[in-house]
């Protein structure tokens, strides 16, 4: 091998050239890179204690990216309804003294979305709405679908606009004329690729004229196929397909109304109700025998039960941070006993407690990071998978991102510094005798 | 003077009293000896060590290190002390075992914050003077015993150090291999580094050019000597059955 070693070889003179005098501390570089050399060592252990953070991080892109994904549907909900659209339907009644359920006695009428439309102003629509569900004919296809009775003005309170053709006019509501306006299922259920618009249908045995399909809107508020619907006018739903009922000709299922633009929606509604108080002779004492809905309050709802299940998944995902931080407090402490000449020799050669300390808390956040990081890309990836699986909306939110590994930097750095600090103040002489 | 203690001493709690591990020791070392510590276990000899090597501070007495004084100094400013002016050896060798002996050699400098580059250069001169310029890379578990306590010795070396400390350096080594650590620390010592050594055994410690002696506490004797060379009687053994 190599030649004998032979000291009497050595100069009398300085072995080494003069140390430079360098920064007079370690970098961060070098704590880095110690850090690294010292969790590769233990590979396994660090996979598994990283695993905790892991989990913890990738629930919390997930659950979040999912909880995003629900309200931004609602949002797009409320944008697709308007956000300044009020829906009034039959309430309770008092006969005597037996309460009625809300919507047992049709007790609105069509010339109650009349007198809302002369009484109150700022509205940019009203419409008195009838609604059943029949079947609908066209050639050698047929298809059930909710049939609605309106005025035209439905089409501008429902943001309804006509892809093909066109709405009926006031003149063709006025004349009960038998026209009628598709929404797109129905259209696509009825005549496939064809276009419907001039063609006859018939409702109940009644014929009609297809005038307009309308633009698609999607799923409303509630899951429902807002596209499943039929709109013909009011008065020749109640003469030719509902067939009149002789005590409440008049009566209507809702009336829909939205307000102008940029109104106060408050003060809209409580007009209505004092119109319809008044109409309906109800005495201050005595209840609404109708319902006033504000179908962005509605959505809202929605919007916060979709928030609630977030922050209780969110704190799920918290608590499993917690606990892999445990695990890193854990780890580091076994780490540190195991390292006790190692932290002795480091002492004894110049490293200042400081400096001690400063390895095991890096060690202990690169740790938490590297959790975090692969637990970032996994909740990215668990959150395509639920969009994929699941069809759940789903929405990465990059504050997230960033908070999550913050959090995780955080907490290698809050379930690091018992453990460092334990390291930093051992005595050199027993830890360097330590076994 | 490289060391001068006066009444230099150091006691444990233990229990209700304490322990006299070390008590009123006066000396002067001056710079440039080669120095053994000797004494049974028990008789001071590695308390006295510890304090010179500013690890510990002493309960009461005076230590000044080439004129400083250390005793009062707070826990940062000894680890300063003990990068600049010291360098440890140790029974054990205490490399850590996930490093190759350059970076063994380098954690000093490390901790000094010397840019990687020079610090490389340097461990490398480091080795090469300890005679292992052809194992730069290898892990201690990869060294014999003598090559791991000649990669501790580069590393105690490395700073630059006006005193190398040496806690029993070949305990741990068979005769030869001993000999071969003490033919180093004489080469070194001529290229001007004092050393101080700790060891029970008298075998070792005739190589020392001053030996003091050390009983229950106490510095008994502080005697100048005519070392033994190592280097000549290594020269002299006669060729080992076994490979360099």
């Amino acid at each position: 091998m190599n030649a004998p070693f032979c000291p009497a070889a050595l100069q009398p003179a300085p072995i080494l050239p003069p140390l430079p005098p360098g920064t007079g501390g370690m970098d961060l570089v070098e704590a880095l890179r110690g850090a690294l050399l010292a969790l590769a060592a233990n590979r396994l252990r660090a996979v598994l204690t990283a695993l905790g953070i892991f989990i913890g991080v990738a629930a919390v892109i997930a659950t979040v990216a999912v909880g995003a994904g629900a309200r931004e549907q609602v949002l797009a909900q409320i944008r697709a309804l308007g956000a300044n659209l009020l829906m009034v339907s039959p309430g309770s009644v008092n006969q005597g003294a037996v309460r009625l359920g809300a919507g047992q006695r049709p007790n609105l009428t069509w010339e109650d979305a009349q007198a809302i439309r002369e009484g109150v102003a700022l509205l940019a629509g009203v419409s008195g709405v009838i609604r059943q569900q029949h079947q609908v004919v066209a050639g050698n296809m047929n298809w059930s679908t909710g049939i609605l009775g309106a005025d035209p003005d439905i089409f501008a309170v429902q943001e309804w606009v006509p892809e093909s053709g066109r709405v009926f006019n006031a003149e063709e509501a006025r004349g009960a004329r038998k026209v009628a306006v598709l929404g797109a299922t129905v259209a696509e259920a009825l005549f496939g690729d064809e276009d419907p618009v001039g063609q006859p249908i018939r409702i109940r045995a009644t014929p009609f004229e297809v005038i307009g399909v309308l633009a698609r809107k999607g799923q409303g508020p509630q899951g429902q196929d807002q596209d499943d619907v039929v709109v013909i006018p009011f008065w020749t739903a109640r003469r030719s397909v509902m067939g009149a009922w002789r005590i409440w000709a008049h009566a209507v299922s809702w009336i829909s109304l939205k307000v102008e633009e940029g109104e106060e929606m408050a003060a809209a509604e409580e007009e209505v109700r004092q119109l319809l108080r008044q109409r309906h002779r109800l005495a201050p004492n005595e209840p609404d025998d109708f319902i006033l809905r504000n179908m962005a309050e509605v959505a809202a709802t929605r919007d916060a039960s979709a928030r609630t299940l977030s922050i209780l998944l969110a704190s799920v995902a918290a608590v499993s941070l917690l606990v892999g931080g445990i695990g890193v407090m854990n780890i580091m402490l076994v780490s540190v006993t195991e390292r006790t000449r190692e932290i002795g020799l480091r002492l004894a050669i110049g490293a200042r407690r400081r400096d001690i300390l400063a390895q095991f808390l890096i060690e202990a956040v690169v740790l938490a990071l590297l959790g975090g990081a692969v637990g970032v890309l996994a909740g990215i990836g668990l959150s395509h998978g639920l969009a994929a699986a699941a069809g759940w909306p789903v929405l990465v939110q990059w504050d997230a991102v960033a908070l999550a590994v913050g959090v995780s930097a955080a907490t290698g750095l809050f379930f690091g510094y018992w453990p460092a600090r334990r390291a930093a103040g051992l005595d050199p002489i027993a830890a360097l005798r330590h076994d | 003077m490289l060391i001068e203690t006066e009444g230099l001493s150091r006691h444990y709690a233990a229990g209700e009293g304490s322990v006299v591990a070390l008590s009123d020791v006066t000396l002067g070392i001056p710079p440039g000896e080669l120095v053994a510590a000797m004494g049974p276990s028990g008789s001071g000899k590695s308390t006295f060590l510890n304090l010179i090597g500013c690890l510990d501070r002493p309960t009461s007495g005076i230590y000044r290190l080439m004129g400083e004084d250390v005793a009062r100094l707070s826990p940062d400013a000894l680890a300063g002390l003990r990068s600049r002016r010291l360098g440890f050896v140790f029974q054990s060798f205490h490399l850590l075992p996930r490093l190759d002996a350059m970076a063994n050699v380098e954690l000093p400098m490390v901790y000094r914050g010397l840019p990687r580059r020079q610090r490389r250069e340097r461990a490398a001169a480091a080795l090469d003077a300890v005679g292992l310029g052809a194992r730069l890379h290898h892990r201690p578990t990869q060294l014999s015993g003598g090559q791991q306590q000649r990669v501790a010795i580069a590393r105690a070396l490395v700073n630059g150090p006006d005193l190398l400390l040496a806690d029993e350096p070949t305990g741990a080594l068979d005769t030869r291999t001993g000999l071969e650590i003490m033919a180093l620390f004489q080469a070194l010592n001529r290229s001007g580094v004092a050393i101080l050594m700790v060891t029970h055994d008298a075998e070792v410690a005739r190589y020392a050019m001053r030996v003091l002696r050390f009983r229950d506490g106490r510095l008994v004797a502080n005697e100048r000597q005519a070392p033994a060379d190592a280097a000549a009687e290594l020269a002299a053994l006669p060729a080992a059955g076994r490979a360099a």
